[in-house]
């Protein structure tokens, strides 16, 4: 198995070189390498980690490039799936927001492919929660009911999730990057052998080759790629809160509800949900927070994230924090945004203090409008931010609070 | 009780630059360190050996260089350390990840607990814990903040929610992921990395671990990468001026204009 | 500048430098402010296997030797002086024991200084008696099966947090300079107790007090050497400590040089850095210069140490301990200046590094003691070659 330049046929041209995403290709001089040709002076010759990708078979202008793979499994019929599904998260029987966002896309992928839309649901008593579902754009909704089903737990959703993928046989699966979607959206792939993405920012149909182009941040954000399940179906991936746009509700939306009981069914339970304890130090969750206010290491001290607290509060939003104050333990990890804290898109951001690393940005630069406050021109937080304010934080902040409390009482 | 630790080496840093020409990542003097999250997992497996006994483990999938991370691993204390490296490995996607290093697990033979970090800081899926979890067929746990209590048979953990964290029990052998909050990973020892440097590592292949050839690498991967490109980049706007006063009355004036506030 | 390390020393240099940027700079200026012992530090550099770098394996050391002490007390240093006095002040107490000690004292003591355990102080000076060392008062009087000690040392660093202390009295005080002996008297002795902890210009979270002999009575197996042997343990002790104390300088300078250098970029006056002026570069590359030449010079010294026991050392030492601490005071103070006013305040971690400088240039012999020595080390010398 593996990749080969056929000597007598290359011709040096190096269209091959561009289209190889790990840049393995050189042309270099046949003479050097001792493959001299009559007519040919140069010659390509491919780097250590090729991944047989193929990427450069067809720019070839002379059919220089052989790939010789071992016998690959027989490719499943892929044929059969359709439909795409969005899987219906939900705690304490509240469909949780992204699902709503996950049906707006999906509604848009589901009319290109012209498929159906469906969501599965899985609880107890969520008829309510059907409807809702329908009407923010499900053409079906698969209920299926149990008390084992009440709050989520890794063995009996994947077993469940499992079956019914497997009768039903649809083409996409989308679900929320949530700490409960990643870990189920992994388990079911890895048990159907089939691709999934996370953390995907867009996702769009090739219709040439009827495919769902999944795009999403790599390396901490610095990188995008663009992944695809060619093979393999259902094409998973999950989405994060707020990427994509909710759909409006329509009132009087039609669809098809199949409900179903796993009641008395013999599911697997391997692990024991015995408590679930609620933080509330947080008034407002820094997740869903529209505002947000961030104090970073020029605060200078503990004592001062009030005047943080404060504007926050004014404006109705969520504390935010650098990782340089948490590592400091001036305020607590729940409010790190950034690589190792959390990644948050609010529609104002509003650092202080911050001076802008790149493990932050990569946590709030997807945020609508970004308001810097820093006293050091040169901050790389000024090159993201939408206004910045070049100041002591200790004036700024209170004066915006300021004036912020005249403006809105 | 035996603990196995699943570790990766990663870039050192997350900012990695696309090569205009080729439209490849430059790795060229980028330094590589173990995935941070994946330090947290060896501490925790070092801490439960200190409380239960017996040894931990340290194992990871990639190419010859990853040596260093797992002698680092060593450094810190863990007992033996296995590199699963193999040209055959070369374009793994999460789901053939999982599959080898489920298949190396194996080899190492019997365990009570596989701990992973809970995601990797260049890929950032999160996949494979969960991947390795199913192909061994054990329970699995996402997102540890704590381990309440482990004894031969149980572990009883609390799972970081987004609210909160759940309490969660399943029995032996299982396998969990963890995050920062879980402990502070330690320093290595000076004896340590004496002893780490010098230490032998188990370096397996594919035959070696007896894999089907096309469940890994760039056979076994159902995903596979179109492009890669440099997100657009987000340009500044424009700087507020004058005293503490204008500044914050500008911003709130253009604040109401665009209608956020 | 390359050195050549072998790898296990520059695998204890990253490990030292990652400690003292992971867990000492969070807490230094917490200890300058409090001058608490930083205990929790101590457990670090305990669990990383730096406390015995300079310690035998033999005794649950590393096995190296001035070299790899030197190494860790700079890295230590470049974050902050005054910690790493918990390690370089106890080597100061360990190395008579290491020189001088019997295979027993050597069982005893050296395992738990290694693990970092215990912590050790060197006791000489006394109120009358400080560079005239043999000045000395406090006594020593054989009776069956101790000695009995009496009499006060003052300015001891580590005074009264060490667990042990090699103490320097005067057995006989009629044979003067040949008439002290060297004891370890152990905390907790009837006898010996502590007196003020002092208050000072810097290094404020390394303790210096006063020790109190009152009939103090250790066994006569803790007498070091022979009686009469006091001042020649003293001597070779500080001849094998004082590179260390010039790379307490070396890592104090080396800190404000970093520091100094980043600011100067950062800082923005008349439109341009700081570092733009030919003021500042003239400033800072003097200061880079004479890092470079005390870290030669301690370096060399080091090694030459280690590589023969044997040898004469005392010009060396000294120069190396004179040049890098008159170097640090230098180079701080005009880091400060680099500064500016920022400089001179609290809230910045510059002023810190000249207040801990000033004392490099004091302890374990004045500089102008140093002076002495080398001169006298020159002249002896040429007269043997003369001859």
């Amino acid at each position: 198995m593996g990749i080969k330049i056929l000597e007598d046929k290359c011709t040096g041209c190096s269209l091959c070189v561009e289209p190889c995403p790990f840049g393995l290709i050189k042309i270099v001089s046949r003479e050097e390498v001792g493959k001299p040709h009559p007519k040919y002076k140069k010659i390509a010759v491919i780097g250590q980690g090729c991944n047989l990708c193929g990427a450069c078979l067809e720019p070839c202008s002379s059919q220089a490039i052989l790939i010789e793979r071992e016998e690959a499994k027989p490719r499943p019929d892929i044929s059969q799936y359709k439909g795409i599904w969005v899987f219906a998260e939900q705690k304490k029987g509240k469909i949780q927001g992204v699902v709503y966002e996950l049906l707006g896309e999906g509604r848009k992928l589901a009319d290109q492919l012209g498929e159906k839309l469906s969501c599965v649901s899985l609880g107890e008593g969520m008829d309510e929660a059907a409807k809702e579902l329908i009407a923010y754009g499900a053409d079906r909704v698969y209920q299926i009911e149990g008390s084992i089903l009440r709050n989520f737990q890794d063995d009996p959703y994947t077993d469940v999730l499992i079956d019914l993928i497997q009768k039903e046989k649809p083409e996409i699966v989308l679900m929320g990057a949530s700490a409960i979607g990643r870990s189920f959206a992994s388990r079911v792939a890895a048990r159907l052998g089939t691709g999934l993405t996370a953390d995907c920012t867009e996702l769009v149909i090739d219709l040439k080759k009827r495919q769902l182009l999944q795009t999403r941040p790599a390396f901490g954000g610095n990188i995008m790629a663009t992944i695809t399940t060619p093979h393999n179906r259902p094409q998973m991936a999950t989405v994060r809160h707020k990427v994509f746009k909710k759909r409006v509700r329509q009132e009087n939306r039609q669809g098809e509800v199949i409900k179903e009981s796993v009641e008395g069914k013999a599911l697997s339970l391997r692990t024991k949900l015995l408590n679930m304890v609620e933080d509330i130090t947080q008034t407002v969750k820094l997740a869903d927070a529209d505002i947000i206010v961030s104090g970073g290491r020029g605060l200078g001290g503990p004592e001062n994230f009030h005047i943080v607290e404060e504007l926050a509060r004014t404006l109705g939003g969520a504390v935010g924090a650098s990782r340089a104050t948490v590592d400091a333990g001036w305020i607590p990890y729940s409010h790190q945004v950034g690589q190792t804290g959390r990644t948050v898109c609010p529609k104002i951001y509003i650092a202080c203090g911050i001076s802008g690393a790149i493990q932050h940005l990569v946590g709030m630069q997807s945020s609508e409008i970004i308001v810097a406050i820093n006293k050091d021109p040169n901050a790389p937080i000024f090159k993201v931010a939408t206004y910045g304010i070049e100041g002591d934080l200790f004036e700024v902040v209170p004066a915006l609070t300021e004036r912020l409390k005249e403006v809105l009482e | 009780m035996n603990f196995i630790v699943c570790i990766k080496q990663v870039p050192g840093t997350t900012e990695v630059k696309i090569d205009p020409r080729t439209n490849t990542l430059i790795r060229d003097g980028i330094e590589s360190i173990v995935n941070p999250f994946d330090t947290y997992a060896i501490e925790e497996g070092l801490r439960l050996k200190e409380k239960m006994g017996r040894k931990v483990t340290v194992i990871s999938m990639g190419p010859p260089q990853a040596e260093s991370a797992l002698r680092e691993a060593l450094s810190m204390g863990c007992d033996e350390a296995v590199l699963l490296t193999d040209p055959g490995f070369a374009g793994s996607d999460t789901l053939a990840t999982s599959y080898t290093l489920a298949c190396g697990i194996r080899k190492i033979g019997e365990f009570d607990l596989v701990i992973c970090g809970k995601q990797a800081i260049d890929g950032d899926t999160a996949q494979v814990g969960p991947g390795i979890a199913e192909k061994l067929e054990i329970p699995a746990v996402t997102y540890v903040k704590k381990i309440e209590e482990i004894n031969e048979a149980h572990i009883r953990v609390e799972r970081m929610m987004e609210e909160g964290y759940e309490v969660i029990e399943m029995g032996l052998p299982a396998l969990i992921t963890v995050v920062k909050e879980i402990n502070e990973p330690r320093l290595p020892s000076l004896k340590g990395m004496l002893w780490a440097r010098k230490a032998k590592i188990h370096i397996w292949n594919a035959s070696d671990i007896a894999c089907e050839k096309s469940r890994i690498g760039q056979p076994g991967s159902p995903t596979i990468v179109n492009k890669i490109f440099t997100p657009p980049p987000r340009k500044g706007g424009e700087m507020i001026l004058g005293n503490p006063e204008e500044q914050a009355r500008k911003l709130v004036e253009k604040l109401h204009e665009a209608k956020v506030i | 500048m390359e050195y050549f390390l072998i790898e296990e020393q520059k695998m204890l240099r990253e490990l030292t430098r990652r400690i003292a940027e992971e867990k000492i700079k969070p807490v230094r200026e917490h200890y300058d402010e409090t001058e608490e012992f930083p205990w929790p530090i101590l457990e670090e550099l305990a669990k990383a296997d730096i406390c015995g770098v300079y310690i035998p394996k033999e005794y649950g050391g590393t096995g190296g030797g001035v070299f790899e002490l030197c190494l860790a007390v700079e890295e230590l240093c470049k974050v902050d002086g005054g910690i790493a006095l918990i390690l370089a002040a106890t080597a100061l107490a360990t190395f008579p024991i290491l020189l001088f000690g019997s295979d027993e004292q050597k069982k005893k003591y050296l395992p738990d200084i290694a693990a970092g355990k215990k912590v050790a102080a060197f006791a000489l000076t006394e109120p009358g008696a400080g560079s005239d060392a043999s000045a000395l008062q406090t006594t020593a009087k054989k009776e069956g099966e101790s000695y009995i000690l009496n009499g006060t040392k003052c300015f001891i660093t580590n005074g009264g947090e060490a667990q042990i202390y090699v103490v320097i009295a005067m057995t006989d005080k009629t044979k003067g300079s040949r008439g002290a002996s060297a004891f370890i008297v152990e905390k907790d002795t009837p006898g010996f107790s502590f007196g003020k902890k002092e208050k000072k210009m810097g290094i404020r979270s390394s303790p210096t007090r006063e020790l109190i002999f009152n009939e103090c009575k250790t066994p006569k197996e803790n007498l070091l050497g022979r009686e009469g042997q006091g001042f020649i343990i003293a001597l070779k002790t500080f001849d094998a400590s004082r590179p260390g104390v010039g790379a307490q300088a070396l890592g104090i300078a080396c800190g404000a040089l970093e520091d100094a250098i980043n600011y100067s970029r950062e800082r923005i006056q008349f439109g341009q850095p700081i570092s733009s002026f030919q003021a500042i570069q003239h400033l800072l590359a003097d200061m880079a210069t004479e890092v470079e030449a005390a870290r030669a010079l301690v370096y060399a010294t080091a090694r030459m140490i280690d590589k023969d026991p044997k040898a004469r050392v005392t010009k060396e030492a000294a120069m190396c301990k004179l040049f890098a601490s008159d170097m640090a005071m230098k180079v701080t103070t005009n880091a400060v200046q680099v500064y500016g006013g920022y400089g001179y305040m609290r809230e910045y971690p510059m002023e810190k590094r000249m207040r801990d400088a000033k004392i490099t240039q004091i302890y374990e012999g004045t500089n102008q003691i140093m002076r002495n020595e080398i001169a006298l080390a020159l002249i002896k010398e040429a007269a043997k070659t003369k001859k």
